[in-house]
């Protein structure tokens, strides 16, 4: 990270794209409630100050995996936002035509090797791509995000253990927000949990608190430079909270009375902001950082709204080009 | 021309394409060693540890990475060392390869071969023995390779290894051993082509991978007997040559279908049904399907062979539908 200007431009970047990442989910949340977006919806309202953090410091080659909570990862990675909408929207303008919807957006024009409706189903895809990259000969790196439950499928185990074996530029990400769907984490894992699991591995791991965007930076940004200068995997333990239910239809009866109250005042948005607003900047820029991501996100809905569903004939393409419309007819 | 045997004529297909495209790899257990079965014997000296990477016991992983090395532009042929093992890696084929190129509006190819060598095999038992071909086909997304021969098996593995389509390539263990002519240039066999393996007008007989031995048994019996078997080893199941069986079978009238694999749920009730739909109610005079019964292989070689699918059983099949 840089200091005095460079470092201010550089928290207003973390600024922009947490409020990009809310407005999304809060405008995709507000389309799902209209019945604007069908099929399940998964917010990581409260939780973008990770994927801000991390995706701040990869490079336009470097590619992620994601989860089913994956906007905030997708846009931060820099993936075409009238895209995601209307993936979301199911029209034929989303960067998968409508055939994945909001749990399997990718945009491979980004690097972003796609969202994933299983979970930890993205570990062993991105320690795939990584070992791909490098007999390529290519310098990018795999980022691979997921949540506190996928510590608990084999996947994560033997996807650690492979990325240490052969030395693979991976950065594991596991975005803590210690609820695996409707059930605590902390009542489902036994022993030291992800850390002691990582550093069992052979993956040099380290914990922050992801509500801390600047915070999560400045780590990311240490153990990205040691996945890029060849020590191997390296992981990021990032503690958040889910302001949200597990869907869009989950009211989250099940927490304790003030608990989202209390969580609400350490969310990652009103943290920076409270810190940018220490350090000088004004209110007014930030309003108008927070007031643009809105209309942006409202524009993207209105044209969504408006474009074109997919044309039927689409619903036979790219299945496979060997026998993909045998037996059709 | 060379002759020789079917494993050999598989190791020398992989080698020819991993010459000739830097991009193609193998993964999986022991491959560093040549493989289970000897069929990357050598690669490691010549493409080295990059290229032929012995891997961890994680099915789930050797699938699921030849997938993401897919996504970024390698061709990964993954070794799933005996079929009976990717059953630990069934999301990762299943949702993952199978989805992601329908799913993703055709950003990505998963351009993956899948090797699972299966069958019944040296009285290995219920978990080395399997034949579950028939799962595949009802998956969207795969192609279905299950070729018999030496320069079928050769020339399939060429095809599988340039698609950009998934291909679950289905080594028949069993039929390892057995001799073939394969060209010094290995060119690719197309998917959805069967080979008719003997000519005939009075039965059509429908088999593939380790049936085909058997019906060529059978097929010589019956001709000695004066019943001439139009006989076609399908070599894929996904795409099948749908046309060329019944063409055979509206000629013939009498259809059977012979498959290691469980008869319940098996690939040759679907055969069965999509040729009586194409040639309408009354055409068949007859139709039956030989197969193992819903039964796990057992291990005892009498027990083992009691519910093998073998000549006899096809033998009086045909017999009972010449009847008909």
């Amino acid at each position: 990270m840089g200091s005095g200007g460079d470092n201010r431009a550089r928290l207003l970047a973390l600024y922009a794209t947490m409020c990009r990442i809310r407005a999304f989910e809060e405008t995709a949340l507000a389309a799902h409630r209209a019945g604007e977006i069908p099929g399940p919806l998964h917010v990581s309202i409260g939780q973008e100050g990770v994927a801000a953090g991390v995706c701040i410091n990869l490079r336009a080659d470097d590619r992620i995996t994601s989860n089913h909570r994956g906007h905030g990862h997708a846009l931060a990675k820099g993936a075409g936002l009238q895209g995601m909408m209307e993936e979301l929207f199911g029209r034929a303008g989303g960067h998968c035509g409508g055939k994945g919807g909001s749990m399997h957006i990718a945009d491979f024009s980004v690097g972003m090797l796609g969202a994933n409706g299983v979970v930890a189903g993205g570990i062993p895809i991105a320690v795939g791509a990584a070992q791909g990259l490098r007999l390529l000969g290519s310098s990018a790196i795999v980022c691979c995000f997921f949540g506190d439950g996928a510590i608990n499928r084999g996947p994560f185990l033997e996807g650690l253990n492979w990325a240490a074996l052969y030395e693979l530029p991976v950065l594991f990400v596991c975005e803590d927000n210690g609820v695996a769907a409707f059930t605590r984490a902390e009542s489902v894992t036994a022993g030291a949990g992800v850390l002691g699991r990582a550093e069992a591995l052979g993956v040099p791991a380290a914990s922050v608190d992801g509500n801390d965007a600047v915070l999560v930076d400045e780590t990311a940004a240490r153990l990205i430079a040691e996945v890029r200068g060849g020590s191997g995997p390296r992981l990021l333990h990032a503690s958040t909270y889910r302001l949200t239910g597990h869907t869009s239809t989950d009211p989250a009866h099940w927490r304790e009375a003030g608990e989202v109250e209390t969580a609400r005042m350490q969310e990652p948005i009103l943290r920076l902001r409270a810190r940018l607003l220490a350090e000088g900047a004004s209110m007014k820029a930030l309003d108008t950082i927070e007031g643009d991501a809105r209309a942006e996100m409202s524009a993207a809905r209105a044209a969504a709204l408006a474009a074109p569903w997919p044309d039927l004939a689409t619903a036979w393409d790219d299945v496979q080009d060997d026998g993909a419309l045998q037996g059709v007819a | 021309m060379a002759e020789v045997t079917l494993i050999e004529a598989v190791r020398l297909a992989a080698l020819q394409e991993m010459r000739r495209d830097p991009r193609v790899w193998v993964l999986g257990e022991d491959v560093a060693r040549g493989g289970l079965f000897g069929q990357y014997g050598g690669f490691l000296d010549e493409f080295g540890a990059q290229r032929v990477v012995s891997t961890p016991i994680s099915e789930s992983t050797i699938m699921g990475a030849g997938l993401g090395a897919a996504l970024v532009g390698t061709r990964p042929i993954i070794e799933m060392r005996i079929f009976d093992f990717v059953m630990c890696a069934m999301d990762e084929l299943v949702n993952q390869i199978a989805k992601i190129r329908y799913m993703f509006g055709g950003q990505a190819k998963p351009a993956v071969v899948v090797r699972m060598p299966h069958g019944i095999w040296r009285n290995s038992a219920a978990q080395h023995s399997q034949m579950l071909e028939s799962w595949f086909t009802h998956i969207p997304g795969v192609v279905v390779a299950v070729p018999a021969t030496p320069g079928d098996a050769a020339g399939l593995l060429v095809h599988a290894i340039r698609s950009d389509d998934p291909v679950l390539f289905f080594d028949p263990k069993n039929l390892f051993p057995r001799k073939g002519e394969i060209a010094d240039t290995i060119a690719p066999i197309p998917f959805g082509e069967a080979r008719r393996m003997h000519e005939g007008d009075d039965v059509t007989i429908v088999t593939w991978s380790a049936g085909v031995p058997v019906v060529e048994d059978a097929v010589a019996t019956l001709a000695a007997r004066g019943i001439a078997a139009d006989a076609l080893d399908l070599r894929t199941l996904w795409p099948w040559d749908e046309a060329t069986v019944a063409a055979s079978a509206a000629s013939t009238r009498r259809l059977l279908v012979v498959h290691e694999a469980v008869t319940t749920g098996g690939f040759g009730a679907e055969i069965v049904a999509r040729v009586t739909e194409r040639l309408g109610p009354g055409a068949l005079r007859g139709v039956a399907r030989v197969g193992q019964p819903r039964v796990p292989v057992p291990f005892s070689p009498p027990l083992e062979d009691a519910l093998k699918p073998d000549a006899t059983k096809v033998i009086t099949a045909v017999e009972a539908l010449m009847r008909a």
